[in-house]
């Protein structure tokens, strides 16, 4: 069973339904105890880093996910949802995420070139940093699908995957028993089933 | 690299496809799930769905269409029409859409815009232009492009955009159903205009013109079309590839 965590932050019709579709058993949930149980927990999240830390932390479900992920249990977190494993972010004044990773999430504006549009939207390119069963059954250079305008900054230690838009961004990230992916895999057509079924099978 | 984008719309009424053109004779085409599927195996990028019932049983109807489509097709999808409250919003999102575009909500209630934006983050909010020549200027029309609400469209989309919408699609009443290609002049207007992705919507009739369109307009993110697609006119593989083979960078 993957515990997919419902803390009020976006709309997880969609993961749901492609998690299904690779075989998995899925529940959404808040439940402390469902998500204690589960072998596995997905993070997501879309919207403002400030106000998903806050639900995770007001809510004492961060807190679970981190109890969790001691347990050697696969986490992964999606978009927002990926970002919150981090330390901190610059999204609006500075807030703290969970510190299951090294890094810190700061804006693209500034960074990449000038004439690019933010946010980064669209299909855009995984280009592997290391080797990860993530990608077990992917290539280097498959499309997926961004939407974002923050991105994880410091986190060489646990990078798999940038894609480049102007400058290279993190797109994907793993450390040990935790895992990320900038971009959305329930959205990223069968590249992000095949990803999902990945992390299935862990 | 980012790639350009190609997108179907599909114009469901009572669950059904259909496509008018010049926003008349509306003719039946598939079953939008069916349709909604093939696309994506062709290739599609996103999907736009738009719902263009007026009454609460074809509206339930839609809501039915789209958790289906959403449940067996893994791309993003966008969803307009008879968008007017920040709980329309809710309503489809819940079914499954990830972005929602709105044309006459906005008009009628400017402030939409920002309560959405805030409350779904600007990448959720879709401003759709229906957009005609009126006495030698851009005049954005409302209600399914019935009725010329006098007001400058690029103005206006830059307002939107000002607001918190994190996209535009430029649908050229114009050229809509002509195929005689896209309104490269209007869509330059509203490139030059906002610094959000723009979707170029109407006149769409051969691969040539999307070739000049990215060609033309190297800031145009992606082109929507629905019947030369759903009438198998230009198929989305062929046009992906000659697209690369000119040069612009897609998802193949």
């Amino acid at each position: 069973m993957i515990a997919i965590v419902d803390y009020g932050v976006g709309n997880l019709f969609s993961l749901e339904s492609s998690l299904k579709r690779v075989g998995a058993e899925t529940v959404v949930t808040s439940d402390r105890a469902v998500i204690e149980r589960a072998e596995k927990i997905i993070l997501p999240g879309v919207g403002a880093f400030a106000d998903a830390a806050k639900k995770l932390k007001e809510s004492g479900l961060g807190d679970v996910v981190k109890a969790q992920a001691a347990l050697d249990k696969p986490v992964m977190g999606i978009c927002l949802g990926m970002q919150i494993l981090f330390e901190k972010s610059y999204e609006y004044g500075e807030n703290e995420g969970l510190g299951l990773l090294k890094g810190n999430v700061v804006p693209m504006k500034g960074y990449i070139d000038e004439n690019l549009k933010i946010p980064h939207i669209g299909w855009n390119t995984l280009r592997f940093v290391r080797k990860n069963p993530l990608f077990k059954y992917l290539k280097n250079g498959d499309y997926v699908y961004f939407v974002h305008s923050y991105f994880v900054s410091g986190c060489q230690d646990s990078l798999i995957a940038d894609t480049e838009y102007g400058k290279p961004l993190t797109a994907a990230v793993a450390k040990g028993n935790v895992y990320g992916c900038q971009f959305h895999p329930e959205k990223s057509g069968d590249v992000g089933l095949k990803i999902l079924q990945a992390f299935c099978e862990l | 690299m980012i790639t350009k984008r190609i997108i179907p719309c599909l114009d469901v009424k009572d669950g059904k496809v259909v496509k008018g053109v010049n926003f008349e004779g509306l003719r039946e085409v598939a079953s939008p799930v069916d349709l909604a599927k093939y696309y994506s195996k062709s290739g599609a990028d996103e999907l736009v769905f738009y719902d263009i019932t007026a009454s609460a049983e074809g509206r339930a109807l839609f809501t039915d269409v789209l958790r289906e489509a959403a449940s067996s097709v893994f791309i993003p999808l966008t969803v307009g029409g008879g968008i007017r409250s920040v709980a329309d919003f809710e309503r489809v999102l819940s079914c499954g859409a990830d972005k929602v575009s709105v044309n006459s909500g906005a008009i009628a209630n400017p402030s939409l815009i920002k309560e959405a934006a805030q409350k779904y983050g600007n990448q959720c909010v879709v401003i759709s232009a229906d957009v005609k020549r009126v006495n030698g200027s851009f005049h954005m029309f409302a209600k399914g492009g019935r009725e010329d609400t006098g007001m400058e469209a690029v103005s206006w989309i830059k307002r939107c955009v000002d607001e918190g919408a994190g996209e535009v699609v430029v649908n050229s009443m114009d050229m809509d159903g002509v195929k005689k290609g896209f309104d490269l002049e209007l869509l330059k207007a509203v490139c030059a205009a906002v610094d959000v992705p723009v979707i170029a919507s109407g006149g769409a009739g051969s691969v040539a013109d999307f070739i000049t369109l990215f060609k033309e307009i190297p800031d145009i993110d992606a082109g929507l079309a629905a019947s030369v697609f759903h009438f198998g006119e230009i198929a989305i593989a062929d046009l992906k590839k000659a697209l690369a083979e000119n040069g612009i960078p897609l998802r193949i």
